[in-house]
């Protein structure tokens, strides 16, 4: 500043970012901007070509992390970003699908598609911001909400036990799954590139504070409190058994990689049986030119 | 451009409706399938898991027809010609998709075997009674095309032509064909790929820097690109500008949605398409589509031979709805005898169109079997008097 010229600032995330959309429509202190940050960190750790990545969501807050970042992104139906993310994942193999979406978007009226897509191992990496409460609508109860805690729709508490989500994707077939908090950037950023790089479905989960709606309603105090708490109720336990880290209300949070497993992934399977059945009458799909050698 | 010999099975055949809408989608190019089974739709997707391992497809079942619809938008997207296929049930579940296929501007091609309805009506039996569903079914407003075929060549054929339709207006195309005809058996004939004319996918020549993924050309439609070609684009369910960016204004709204309508409606003249017989002389014209038409062929010569003035216009391309056509010949006749497997759809179209100047005299039916000829005469009669 001395020269009197302002200084030119970039956001340290330009490349990955659509900056003519930003500022973004998340409240201050939402988890979201450091769920993105630990995405974009993956992605520099990755180093993947970023033209044959695809990002997909569904609707909601989490849902409007496609419309941030400059990748092939897109904004699906409500619950639908894996079904979209399916068809885009297999009508061209080479492309990198990451669906980014919420606990509301992927886990109720996605959870039919989220559950099949485990089942399937259908190679697609499920980033799933979990802020315990449909925030986009103004603060409903979700099938994540913990017991007793208060949303617009339970007034007096909620009283459905809600889905522990390591454990639903662990059950289902998932070969990754991993529970970080919007506290931890780093190791979030680690488990969503160890996630891109396992071929299969691979589920990260971040809890993510939502101080406008969870937090005030529930009088858990403000981004920073929140913050606070994740630091002191966090324990890391790398492998602990998904049936064990359900979140009460309160509670501690159990975070860490929880499963890392190899399950041949829907189209291995499909080359697999075809190849045994047909023989050369098939042509194993979605190979790589870069795996033909062209001796 | 010409088909992709891979696909084309090309020889004399005997098929029933449903398998020919597979082969007209291999024909196509399609080479991605998403579906969920539904009598009587499920030959189409037997046909094609049989098929796509040899031609390079790939065909998923997916876990309901609400993904099912999704997917063929996501794989559309990532370069694939989709397609799907379901009855009434799944039909209403794939409402909510279409209606993004259709924002998002995504060619696919979707069948509707039809069944009676409503609910789970009769699975195994005919009905025509999703006709105004295929038009409007998804909330909002958006324009369509539907195409209505009467035999399992008519299967193979207009499968082609949907996939046609849907790359060059980029708009989900509906093939409202019935049980009948999805299950009726005759010769189907598949010509060699070099006479199989199809229209391939309007990817833009622009680089990055000047593309924008919702900019129109001159005929409203604009230009695709693929997920992975490096032209980072943005799409969303969401009202959009150019940019393909969300805005929430009554500006961007009207912008964007007046586009969606006019690009089909404005060139309706273009994608509409119908067969006319005995229609100079005629005093009376039934209008039918579909199976019904095959009935209605039946009554009309009983009609002539007791010296009925008798004329039949078969819809073809049903949406959008031939409303100059109807209106002209409103001006010359007494009145239209509409024959189809429902309580009023496309009747109340016609009434419409014709502005009161000919009356529209409905042959309804609930469901379940054809029409019986005699029920057409007497309403053909009713309408000559």
């Amino acid at each position: 500043m001395s020269n009197g010229k302002p200084s030119e600032e970039h956001h340290p995330m330009e490349a990955l970012l659509r900056m003519d959309r930003i500022p973004h429509i998340w409240c201050s202190t939402c988890g979201l901007g450091t769920s993105v940050s630990a995405f974009a960190l993956a992605l520099e750790d990755l180093q993947y070509d970023l033209d044959k990545i695809c990002i997909v969501s569904g609707i909601g807050c989490t849902g409007r992390v496609a419309g941030y970042v400059k990748l092939d992104s897109f904004h699906a139906t409500h619950g639908r970003a894996i079904p979209f993310a399916t068809g885009l994942k297999l009508a061209n193999p080479q492309l990198k699908v990451v669906v980014f979406s919420g606990d509301g978007d992927l886990i109720a009226i996605g959870g039919n598609h989220f559950i099949h897509a485990a089942r399937r191992n259908m190679d697609l990496t499920v980033i799933c911001v979990n802020n315990f409460i449909y925030a986009m609508t103004g603060g409903q109860v979700a099938p994540t909400s913990p017991l007793g805690a208060s949303c617009s729709t339970t007034p007096y508490g909620n009283y459905e036990r809600p889905f522990n989500i390591p454990h639903l994707a662990e059950s289902c077939g998932a070969v990754y799954v991993a529970r970080w908090t919007a506290l931890h950037l780093r190791r979030t950023a680690k488990s969503i590139a160890e996630a891109m790089r396992k071929p299969g479905f691979s589920v990260v989960e971040i809890i993510c504070p939502c101080s406008t709606l969870y937090a005030r309603r529930n009088r858990l105090g403000d981004g920073l409190e929140l913050m606070k708490f994740y630091h002191e109720n966090s324990i890391i336990k790398h492998g602990a058994d998904p049936r064990d880290v359900d979140i009460d209300f309160q509670s501690p949070i159990v975070v860490g990689k929880f499963v890392d497993r190899d399950r041949p992934t829907f189209i291995d399977g499909y080359n697999r049986a075809m190849t045994a059945k047909l023989g050369e009458k098939f042509e194993p799909y979605g190979v790589a030119p870069a795996e033909v050698h062209d001796g | 451009m010409k088909a992709d010999p891979k696909g084309v099975l090309t020889g004399e055949h005997y098929l029933d409706g449903d398998h020919a809408c597979a082969e007209g989608g291999l024909a196509a190019g399609c080479r991605f399938f998403a579906g969920y089974p539904i009598t009587p739709s499920t030959e189409v997707a037997e046909r094609i898991a049989e098929r796509f391992p040899m031609v390079g497809g790939i065909f998923i079942q997916m876990e309901d027809e609400l993904a099912s619809m999704c997917a063929l938008i996501g794989a559309s997207w990532a370069g694939a010609k989709s397609m799907s296929v379901t009855s009434g049930p799944g039909f209403s579940l794939m409402m909510e998709n279409l209606g993004l296929a259709a924002m998002m501007e995504t060619p696919c091609v979707l069948v509707n075997v039809q069944r009676g309805g409503p609910s789970t009506g009769l699975p195994t039996l005919p009905g025509q009674a999703d006709m105004m569903q295929a038009r409007w079914g998804s909330h909002g407003d958006y324009e369509i095309i539907a195409i209505s075929p009467s035999s399992p060549q008519e299967c193979f054929d207009f499968v082609i032509d949907a996939f046609n339709l849907s790359e060059q207006w980029r708009v989900p195309v509906l093939v409202m064909t019935d049980e009948c005809v999805g299950h009726m058996t005759e010769k189907v004939v598949i010509p060699p790929a070099y006479e199989i004319e199809v229209v391939p996918r309007r990817y833009t020549t622009l680089p990055p820097s000047e593309y924008l993924p919702y900019r129109p050309d001159p005929d409203m439609v604009p230009q695709m690109i693929k997920a992975g070609d490096g032209y980072r684009i943005h799409t969303t369910g969401l009202t959009h500008d150019e940019r393909g960016y969300p805005v929430m204004s009554a500006e961007c709204q009207e912008q964007l949605v007046r586009r969606l309508v006019e690009k089909i409606r404005l060139h309706a003249d273009q994608i509409i398409r119908f067969e006319e017989d005995e229609i100079e002389d005629a005093d009376v014209v039934v209008v039918s589509y579909g199976i019904s038409s095959r009935v209605a062929v039946r009554a009309i010569a009983l009609a002539r031979k007791e010296g009925i003035k008798v004329g039949h216009l078969r819809l073809i391309v049903v949406w959008p709805f031939p409303e100059k056509r109807i209106h002209e010949l409103a001006k010359k006749i007494k009145a239209f005898v509409v024959v189809e497997i429902n309580y009023g759809q496309m009747v109340y179209e016609v009434e419409r169109c014709a502005h009161g100047q000919a009356e529209a005299i409905l042959v309804p039916h609930g469901g379940g079997w054809v029409h019986d000829p005699a029920d057409i005469l007497e309403k053909i009669k009713e309408a000559a008097r």
